[in-house]
């Protein structure tokens, strides 16, 4: 379960507030398109939801957690239940893709040898398993973009939060990542899109959560794309 | 942790130290030195201490009496010595013993004789005393105040020069090489927290995607405290085998070069100083490694 309660959020030096006062729940099992405009928003409260950033005011609670009253060595425990697919990818330069998702399963201490069956099959599902070998800058921004995915789903995550996930990709491409992640929110986690891509969303019928300017200007149950005037 | 943690932390660390080459190497650089002059400083001050234990020995102190005292009265003046914490042996030189040293030592080979001129008329006949060592030199002044102090004595003789000489000696060296590694160690602590701070500063983006993936602080500081035991126990294997070979040729050559030193004085042998060397490096280099990288990974990475 993710809850946002009167959640505001202001950077600090920043006059306006990137978030103003949002109020959702999104329960287990849920597959959740957040859409709005750039500078709407999004990542920011993404980043309230792996606090990697604290609110200003209001409360966020995820998977049980309350994080107001999160104690600093419990955060590793929650972030260990989210997946996610940063909208700069955040891989690590200096290791290979096959690296990169085992690393997301050394940090939380799977034993090697589901780390040598696992990783394989992820890069198989993302379409990368003849890159393997590869390091991130010798990769297209799509193929970094799936390797993101696979290291946010290797780990079987109950959520997923995805920046983006389909920013760098032609149509294809999108939909076939689209499908897969259809497929992990059919097997249980919760998925939580970040997108900008009006056809998929308008396709899929999902619930849409609309942000403007820091505020929930919409949040439809199969719901679609608003566009801006 | 696992165990497959635990490989991976270590994997890692070694890494980390491969990565940061230059200041690692400073790093070991200033431990290596550290424990050499420990290392260095140890075999001297072990073998000054039991040249000093030795010459402890030599000291004696001479109490002589009032003239024609009586038996019982030497007896219970000894008896007042012997009950002192200080002292570690009192021997009583009768007056005819006090005459054959002498006469030894004067006529040589022919003391028999010169004994024999004498006879029956002890030129030394006031010269009966006590011979006492004490356990530690530094005692000394104390304890002879005492003596004068006692009922029946009529001289005390030493020699206090050459013991307060020793005594200070013996503070001095030890202080100064006590202050020479407390240095010493400042400084490598110092440069492990440098190289482990270089480490992070590169690896500060690493270290944020880690945490936001969900590792634990101590599996983002684990590589790091591994470099800095691994940079701490090579610095204490080095001096440790440098200090080894030193000693042992050392000795050997002054053996073999001066043979009277043997005479006056036994270095301690490799074995007894390296009983004691070789777990104390040890254990100063990996304290320091772990010191130094504990204080910085704790500073920078918020734990
Ligand atoms: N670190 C920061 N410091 C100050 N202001 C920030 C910071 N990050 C974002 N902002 C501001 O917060 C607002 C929301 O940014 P956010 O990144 O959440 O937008 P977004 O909806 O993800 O946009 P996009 O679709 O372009 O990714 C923007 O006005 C942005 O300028
Ligand atoms: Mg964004």
């Amino acid at each position: 379960m993710i809850k946002l309660d009167h959640v505001s959020l202001k950077y600090p030096g920043s006059k306006t507030l990137a978030l103003n006062d949002v109020n959702f729940e999104i329960a287990d099992g849920e597959f959740v398109f957040i859409v709005g405009a750039s500078g709407s928003g999004k990542t920011s409260m993404l980043k309230l939801l792996l606090k990697e950033l604290d609110p200003t005011s209001g409360k966020v609670k995820v998977a049980d957690y309350d994080y107001s009253k999160l104690k600093r060595r419990n955060i590793p425990k929650v972030r260990r239940k989210l997946g996610v697919v940063f909208q700069n990818f955040r891989l690590l330069k200096d290791r290979t893709v096959y690296e990169n998702v085992a690393f997301a399963q050394r940090v939380i201490e799977t034993p090697g040898r589901y780390i040598r069956r696992q990783v394989p099959a992820m890069l198989t599902l993302v379409g990368l398993a003849d890159k393997y070998k590869s390091y991130p800058r010798q990769l297209s921004g799509g193929e970094q973009q799936r390797v993101a995915l696979a290291r946010a789903l290797v780990n079987k995550p109950e959520i997923l939060l995805a920046d983006e996930p389909t920013g760098n990709l032609d149509p294809k491409n999108s939909w076939e990542i689209m499908r897969l992640l259809e497929d992990v929110n059919k097997k249980g986690t919760t998925v939580v899109v970040v997108t900008h891509n009006k056809e998929i969303v308008n396709m899929m019928r999902k619930r849409v959560i609309t942000l403007k300017k820091g505020e929930i200007i919409s949040d439809e149950a199969k719901g679609g794309y608003i566009d801006e005037d | 942790m696992r165990i497959s943690s635990y490989f991976y932390s270590i994997r890692q660390g070694l890494k980390n130290i491969r990565r940061n080459l230059l200041f690692s190497l400073a790093s070991i650089g200033t431990i290596v030195s550290c424990l050499f002059l420990f290392g260095v400083f140890y075999c001297v001050i072990v073998n000054f201490r039991t040249a000093v234990s030795d010459l402890e020995n030599t000291v004696t102190i001479s109490v002589f009496f009032d003239e024609g005292i009586e038996d019982s009265n030497i007896n219970l003046i000894g008896e007042q010595i012997r009950m002192r914490e200080e002292v570690k042996t009192v021997d009583y030189i009768s007056a005819d013993q006090a005459w054959e040293r002498y006469a030894k030592e004067r006529y040589e080979d022919d003391y028999e004789a010169a004994m024999a001129s004498f006879a029956g008329d002890n030129p030394l006949k006031n010269s009966a005393s006590f011979e006492i060592t004490l356990k530690d030199l530094s005692a000394q002044s104390e304890f002879i105040r005492f003596l004068k102090g006692l009922h029946g004595v009529r001289k005390v003789s030493t020699s206090e020069i050459t013991a307060d000489g020793i005594v200070a000696l013996n503070s001095v060296v030890s202080y100064a090489s006590i202050g020479i590694i407390v240095i010493l160690l400042l400084v490598s602590v110092f440069l492990i927290s440098n190289t482990i701070t270089i480490g992070i500063t590169v690896r500060k983006e690493e270290i944020g995607i880690m945490k936001l993936i969900g590792a634990t602080n101590f599996f983002v500081r684990a590589p790091f405290i591994v470099e800095g035991v691994v940079i701490g126990l090579i610095g204490s294997l080095l001096p440790l085998i440098i200090v080894y070979y030193m000693y042992d040729n050392i000795v050997k050559y002054i053996i073999g070069r001066y043979a009277v030193v043997s005479k006056l004085f036994a270095f301690v042998p490799i074995g007894d100083i390296f009983v004691v060397l070789i777990p104390v490096s040890a254990a100063i280099g990996i304290g320091l490694g772990l010191i130094g990288s504990i204080i910085t990974t704790r500073k920078h990475l918020k734990v």
